[in-house]
């Protein structure tokens, strides 16, 4: 931490708030939000999050390969995150590095609470997330698109998932910290909720947090959540409804 | 007219004591989507009806499938689901079948596209499938068209009324399988309109107007595409 402070000579935020993108503390960055492009996948869902472009796809429920693997009460959950490797400005190794595989690893069990796994016994359900371009917060953006795709899908869910970041910048906690306040900052929190539920599903964090400034930054990440949450519900009403109303008439339909 | 509300996962249907159908969860008084869909609420029962979603195998369901493998005591069909179907011999050739005496490639062959009803479905087993009764068995000829599984109430309509327009107005006999395969029989331009028009039922379920809608495509022509 003190090392990456020292790398940094910029001020990321100055005297009236403003931070070097021109966002208040607590803004987000513009976020949006597709689902269904992938004729292939069973789920799909594309999120641009600020600089972050991010394809979410879900295949399943299917057979499991390796048949070892099988699980006879529930549906094994298989979750990707990729990063390709034009996704940052030096050229990524393709290889999943010990970062992807822990992202992959928290993703896995951000999603699991939400999806009812024990509908779907002795298959595997396969969570596929490549970072296109990559600028911070984008485990957050994965599992935001992911459990769209999970919706898309058409796999039970107890609750959508929805992740968001906070962080501390100096003495500021601001809200979606981007790569340069990511790296530059002096910490980071992502945080995944199931807003309806109201339970986390994933939370790490860096950095040092005086008892105020956590609270602060955990409840921040919150409502940022909530506030993406209502994203997430019209880009599924552009998918499945034409984007109309919340109430529609429709005929009745009857086998 | 029935009115429905658009919900996502995690949504609340309804609160109270309703009795509840299938995609949907009861949380203390509340009842909870587990899908994106329409739900309605009816006097007696809360429903709903996803939009998009993977065919499982249930009881009774009719079915479309493709042999994809047979053994001494059945054969294994795609199904169009994350589980494969079993027919047992035994369900075919009668009680007294064996592997000794009954040749299983003699009644269907692998890429046989098949007829079948589910006799049972576990959770610990693969679905059985069954052809006794009306119907069922080897599917000769046809067009087969794949539309979502969470589409086929739609595609079939009230009574039927769906199906039969199509039917009407094409000239063409449409075999419809509770897991989304559409089997289409009749002359060439009538399979390809009725293809259209399954096409259009599947992309645009959601509409309001849609039996119209369909009419309105299909409108032209009484029989056979002429």
């Amino acid at each position: 931490m003190e090392g990456a402070k020292v790398a940094g000579t910029r001020k990321l935020i100055d005297g009236k708030g403003t931070r070097l993108d021109g966002r208040k503390w607590d803004e987000l960055r513009p976020i949006s939000l597709q689902v269904g492009l992938m004729k292939n996948a069973d789920g799909s869902a594309y999120i641009e999050w600020g600089k972050n472009k991010i394809m979410a796809a879900v295949y399943g429920p299917k057979e499991v390969h390796p048949k070892h693997q099988v699980l006879p009460d529930r549906a094994l959950l298989r979750c990707r995150y990729h990063m390709a490797p034009f996704s940052v400005d030096d050229r990524k190794n393709p290889a999943p590095s010990r970062r992807e595989i822990e992202i992959s690893k928290v993703t896995r069990e951000a999603l699991q609470p939400a999806v009812i796994v024990e509908d779907y016994p002795r298959t595997a359900i396969e969570v596929w997330i490549e970072v296109l371009q990559s600028d911070g917060g984008s485990r957050c953006a994965g599992i935001t698109a992911a459990s769209l795709a999970l919706a898309d899908a058409g796999i039970n869910m107890r609750d959508m998932v929805v992740g968001c970041s906070c962080g501390l910048i100096e003495d500021t906690v601001v809200s979606d910290l981007d790569d340069t306040e990511d790296k530059e900052g002096d910490g980071d929190m992502p945080v995944a909720i199931m807003p309806n539920l109201g339970q986390v599903t994933l939370f790490q964090v860096d950095g040092i947090y005086t008892r105020e400034k956590f609270q602060k930054a955990f409840e921040l990440a919150i409502e940022k959540g909530k506030q993406i949450y209502g994203m997430q519900r019209a880009a599924l009403n552009a998918r499945f409804f034409g984007g109309e109303g919340a109430v529609t008439q429709v005929e009745e339909a009857a086998e | 007219m029935i009115e429905r509300r658009q919900v996502i996962p995690g949504d609340v249907i309804a609160k109270g004591n309703h009795r509840y159908g299938p995609y949907i969860e009861k949380r203390g008084d509340e009842y909870v989507a587990l899908r994106v869909g329409l739900a309605e609420v009816g006097r007696d029962e809360i429903k709903l009806n996803p939009v998009t979603g993977p065919y499982l195998p249930r009881a009774e369901d009719d079915v479309i499938g493709k042999v994809v493998d047979l053994n001494g005591f059945g054969w294994v069909v795609d199904i169009n689901s994350c589980f494969d179907g079993f027919l047992p011999a035994s369900f075919v050739f009668g009680r007294e079948f064996s592997p000794a005496t009954h040749d299983l490639s003699s009644k269907f062959r692998v890429g046989d596209i098949i007829g079948a009803r589910i006799e049972s479905s576990e959770r610990s087993r693969d679905p059985q499938l069954s052809i006794r009764g009306q119907g069922y068995g080897k599917i000769e000829s046809g067009e087969i068209i794949k539309i979502s599984p969470t589409k086929v109430p739609r595609l079939i309509g009230k009574r039927g009324a769906m199906i039969n327009l199509i039917s009407e107005k094409t000239g063409c006999d449409v075999r419809v399988g509770q897991n989304g395969v559409v089997v289409v029989t009749g002359s060439p331009e009538g399979i390809v309109k009725t293809a259209r028009a399954v096409k259009m039922v599947d992309e645009e379920a959601h509409a309001a107007d849609l039996m119209t809608k369909v009419e309105g495509y299909l409108g032209g022509s009484e029989s056979g595409g002429n």
